[in-house]
């Protein structure tokens, strides 16, 4: 294989690194204001009009690079494996190539482009896009394991990147305690299946396990390696982190760590487990537990129902209340993998996309709010209909789909999930876990509910000012564009079902 | 086939009244809600369809993937339904003539809850069945979150999380019919042989997620509380149409699919809906605020709903649809007065305080809709609940005869919370005043604004169809009856 032939199969990921690379370029030669830790950001060097110029350039050339690399991938040809397994070309592949592509650039139209240093953080940004997508098109442990830790490693800085906020330090060191603990197991457990079958292959693991009773090593392995795919979809007890990443890291990271990250740890989560272990999937039935990797998921998805939705009850800040609430979503989005086989994937894949979109919506939301009342306490919220109808309006749509209420399209995912979940094994033995979800939707309805009333409701709008919210036409276009997705996408469910069931072998 | 077009039409006002200015929303509501209602006209009358069987109006495909379809039908009982709601749809957008706080969005969830209800009554597929079932949840929030008045908060999401409650009840049994029967088409569904251990469990979930919102004792509370803190279309709405889905979802679904279940439990829902009938009776005895009063006989008279669908004969079942209709416009009606005529304008509805109000001589327009509510809330031959109700204690008789006995009982329970009402709210006088030891405060003397043309409008049109179907009841029976004989459960008993 030439490299020419090479590059133009890894095409997606050079133009993203390249663009990357570029933007860097340009952040570094227009100025970067030197900032002191605790201290506002000192003034740039040049003009705000140069500094306004800057920023634009950079986003657009963000922009044209994110949409050439979809362009890539649609020209990509259908289906090709580099290096047995380690960059694989895919229906399935390109579709959530695609799909995180399109997140990181919504993530990044909603960015303030007041953020100092702009153009590292697009840069940053696209970093960790790249580490999406080798997550997302590769087959074999250790190119996921690279994948994952680009990712991991980039979102730590973005974490921590507003260097006036002590929140958002705070909430970087966290999450990267966090997650390189999580890592190191990760790599632990991969290791051990690697010893036992031989190979990082996923097609060739599956092959071995095959011959294979279920070994107190190989469930080492096993666990090992769902810790720390429970902390990167923030499935509880390994969910720590993310209330903390979630309020103090700037909010359009915050939205990229809730959105982006999540869809890929999913897809790779489904392929490993589907494909790699599908041997030892045992099963989570009701008075007919086997061992398995299906159990474990579903005590984690159990889990991570409740206490998200427990916990979310009690949150007087949106942020962290929409944290505890991406818990709970984990918990129903690992349904349908703990049913198994290809409808599952199918379902867990849908709830996820629209997830990300939605949450990516919610955040831009906070965004623009936090920039014109200064913080993102529910009381900020109080009376934004007043303030700002098509804001308040993207918000209800955004929450009610979170609930799981028509014609959005979290109510699609929702019942797909749950019917997916009722039919798989014998008997209906997953019905207990079903049960435990629609609890938890009724508990996270009074959540949201209590959030829209605020917004709805409160008549004090004089707090903050009846002010309308302006100035920030591209946030709310982006805004606008994710509510709109997710509308359509619960009104004509079909056009992402139908895709992702023809991707699915 | 025309009757689709009345989830169009609504859907489409709905976001005109949203988007457009300020001043014509309560006209967009007007104009939708009685182009519903003349479309609904159009075919009770028209009869271009036969009405004998749940006929396919529209039918395209939605998420082939999963089998899921849009998918309308009508037969007579769906007609009805239909028929009661936009009845209730006018009347309740006359009744909002004076809404000024945020009127377009006010008319906008109103006309959601409309058109959810219409989806309801007219699918034919289960998954869009319960679309619009959940559609219908968070509207009716909001309308009384914003626009609601005593202890309105509490109200609002008691309802909706009530509602939640049985919407998941609802999914669960669902599914279970999805999964089992393979198919989420009413129709074949209906003719599918679901496990008879199957039923056992999945009729009650499905039954009761459906009875939550039609009232059944003791899952009733949501009731009187969202009631009372409804603005009055809000009560209208929840009286008229929200109540009935739960009824209608019942019949239409947890009933059709699984007859055996059915046939196990139904002797249990009898007797819940004896309670209910008797105990809310007996509550709204002792209730001082009169919409408690009415909300509480709300849940009385539904429960006649439910007793009559549990006798599994035709006569019971189709007077049960006959008393969703007939209540659906007497309670929108007694609503109507209570929260609209009488609370507008004295702003209290404490019984005590109303009986020193001479609003008799106030508001005698207000008095005469009242006396005539009431009577018809009573059962008093002529007005469409005695038709409803000696059809249901006719179809109880042959099934449960003891029932008829108490249930008897509670209606002079009923005739009494409403004679004390009526009395109270109308005709207080001297000597109560004198009993009370304080000063009679007329109403005559201050500037009680009169009775407006908007509210005379729409408790005629009420009072009209109550007589109408009273007198004449036939007219609904003929295309009810027929629809109900087609259904299977009928069969599958003996």
């Amino acid at each position: 294989m030439s490299y020419l032939e090479l590059l133009k199969l890894a095409s997606p990921e050079a133009i993203v690194t390249l663009t990357a690379l570029l933007i860097l370029a340009i952040g570094v030669a227009t100025g970067r204001g030197t900032v002191v830790a605790g201290v506002s950001p000192a003034k740039p060097r040049e003009g705000a009009a140069g500094k306004a110029a800057s920023t634009l350039i950079c986003t657009l050339a963000a922009a044209v690079g994110l949409i050439t690399a979809i362009a890539a991938i649609v020209m990509l040809p259908p289906k090709a494996d580099l290096f047995p397994g380690m960059l694989v070309i895919s229906p399935l592949d390109s579709l959530f190539n695609v799909i995180c592509l399109v997140l990181a650039l919504l993530t990044i139209l909603i960015a303030p482009r007041e953020t100092p240093n702009y153009g590292e953080y697009i840069a940053i940004i696209l970093l960790a896009t790249v580490g999406l997508l080798l997550l997302v098109s590769s087959e074999e442990l250790l190119m996921i394991f690279i994948g994952l830790e680009l990712t991991g490693l980039s979102l730590y800085l973005l974490t921590a990147f507003d260097k006036s906020d002590i929140r958002s330090a705070e909430a970087g060191l966290k999450y990267f305690l966090f997650g390189s603990t999580a890592s190191a197991f990760t790599l632990f457990g991969l290791s051990l299946v690697y010893g036992m079958a031989g190979s990082t292959g996923l097609a060739v693991i599956a092959e071995r396990l095959n011959t294979q009773a279920l070994s107190p090593l190989l469930f080492a392995g096993l666990v090992m390696t769902l810790v720390g795919f429970a902390f990167k979809v923030a499935a509880a007890p390994f969910h720590f982190w993310a209330p903390d990443a979630y309020q103090g890291a700037p909010v359009s990271s915050a939205a990229f760590i809730a959105s982006g990250s999540k869809v890929a740890s999913f897809v790779v989560l489904g392929k490993i487990m589907l494909v790699g272990f599908r041997p030892i999937q045992g099963s989570a039935d009701w008075h007919a537990m086997v061992a398995g990797w299906s159990p474990a998921l579903a005590v984690l998805a159990a889990f991570s129902i409740l206490i998200g939705n427990l916990v979310a009850l009690v949150q007087s800040n949106l942020r962290r209340l929409l944290a505890y609430s991406a818990v709970a979503h984990a918990g129903y989005t690992l349904l349908g993998l703990v049913a198994g086989g290809r409808e599952g994937f199918s379902a867990t894949l849908f709830y996820t996309t629209i997830y990300a979109f939605t949450l990516l919506g919610a955040f831009g939301v906070v965004a623009l709010v936090r920039r014109e009342t200064g913080g993102d306490d529910l009381q900020n919220f109080a009376g934004l209909s007043a303030r700002s109808p098509l804001l308040a309006g993207c918000m209800a749509v955004f929450l009610l789909s979170l609930a799981g209420l028509p014609p959005l399209a979290g109510f699609f995912g929702k019942f797909y999930l749950f019917s997916v979940a009722f039919g798989a094994g014998a008997n209906h033995g997953l019905l207990w876990l079903v049960v435990v979800a629609l609890f938890g939707s009724l508990i996270s309805l009074y959540y949201y509910l209590i959030v829209l009333k605020l917004i709805f409701q409160t008549p004090n709008v004089e707090k903050f000012g009846a002010s309308p919210i302006g100035h920030s036409a591209l946030s709310r276009v982006t805004i606008a564009l994710a509510a709109a997705v997710v509308l359509c996408l619960g009104l004509a469910p079909q056009f992402l079902v139908a895709r992702i069931l023809a991707a699915l072998p | 086939m025309t009757i689709a077009w009345t989830v169009y039409i609504t859907f489409a006002g709905a976001i005109a009244a949203l988007l457009l200015p300020r001043t014509f929303s309560r006209w967009i509501a007007l104009l939708t809600a009685g182009a519903g209602f003349a479309i609904s006209l159009y075919a009770l009358f028209g009869r271009d369809f036969e009405l004998a069987h749940f006929n396919t109006i529209v039918q395209v495909p939605w998420v082939p993937a999963l089998g899921m379809n849009y998918h309308l039908a009508v037969d007579g009982i769906s007609l009805t339904l239909v028929l009661v709601t936009s009845i209730t749809a006018v009347s309740s957008v006359l009744f909002s003539w004076d809404v000024t706080e945020r009127p377009n969005e006010f008319f906008f969830w109103l006309l959601l809850v409309v058109s959810g209800s219409f989806g309801v009554f007219l699918s034919a597929d289960l998954f869009l069945l319960f679309v619009f079932y959940e559609l219908v949840i968070v509207p009716k929030y909001f309308l009384i979150a914003i626009w609601g008045s005593t202890n309105k908060e509490y109200g609002a999401m008691k309802l909706t999380l009530y509602s939640f409650f049985g919407g998941a009840l609802v999914f669960i049994g669902i599914i279970a019919a999805y999964v089992n029967g393979g198919s989420l088409d009413l129709n074949q569904l209906a003719q599918f042989q679901f496990d008879p251990q199957l039923q056992r469990w999945a009729f009650p979930i499905l039954f009761l997620g459906f009875a939550v919102l039609a009232g059944i004792w003791p899952l009733h509370t949501w009731a009187p509380t969202g009631h009372v803190a409804a603005p009055t279309a809000g009560s209208m709405l929840l009286a008229g149409i929200v109540m009935k889905l739960g009824a209608y979802g019942g019949l239409r679904v947890a009933m059709n699919l699984f007859p055996q279940g059915f046939q196990i439990w139904r002797n249990w829902i009898a007797v819940l809906a004896v309670i209910g009938i008797v105990y809310a009776a007996a509550v709204a005895l002792r209730q001082r605020d009169l919409k408690f009063v009415i909300g509480y006989s709300s849940v009385s008279h539904m429960g006649f709903v439910l007793l009559g669908l549990a006798t599994a004969n035709v006569l019971g079942v189709s007077g049960a649809v006959l008393q969703m209709f007939s209540h659906g416009v007497i309670g929108a009606l007694l609503f109507a007065v209570a929260g609209r005529m009488i609370y507008r304008r004295t702003h209290t509805r404490d019984l005590d305080d109303l009986s020193l109000m001479e609003l008799n001589r106030a508001l005698p327009f207000a008095a005469f809709v009242f006396v005539v509510a009431s009577a018809a809330s009573m059962g008093i031959p002529g007005f469409s609940g005695f038709a409803a109700e000696i059809i249901i204690l006719i179809g109880v008789w042959k099934t449960y005869p003891l029932a008829v006995w108490i249930t008897g009982a509670g209606m002079v329970l009923v005739a009494a919370f409403t004679l004390r009402a009526l009395k109270q709210s109308f005709f207080g006088t001297e000597a109560d005043a004198r009993v009370k030891n304080v000063k009679r405060v007329t109403m005559l003397n201050e500037a009680t604004p009169p009775i407006t043309f908007a509210e005379k409008l729409g408790a005629g049109l009420l009072i009209f169809t109550t007589i109408a179907v009273g007198v004449y009841p036939k007219l609904l029976l003929d295309r009810i009856q027929p629809a109900v004989e087609a259904m299977r459960f009928l069969k599958a008993g003996g």
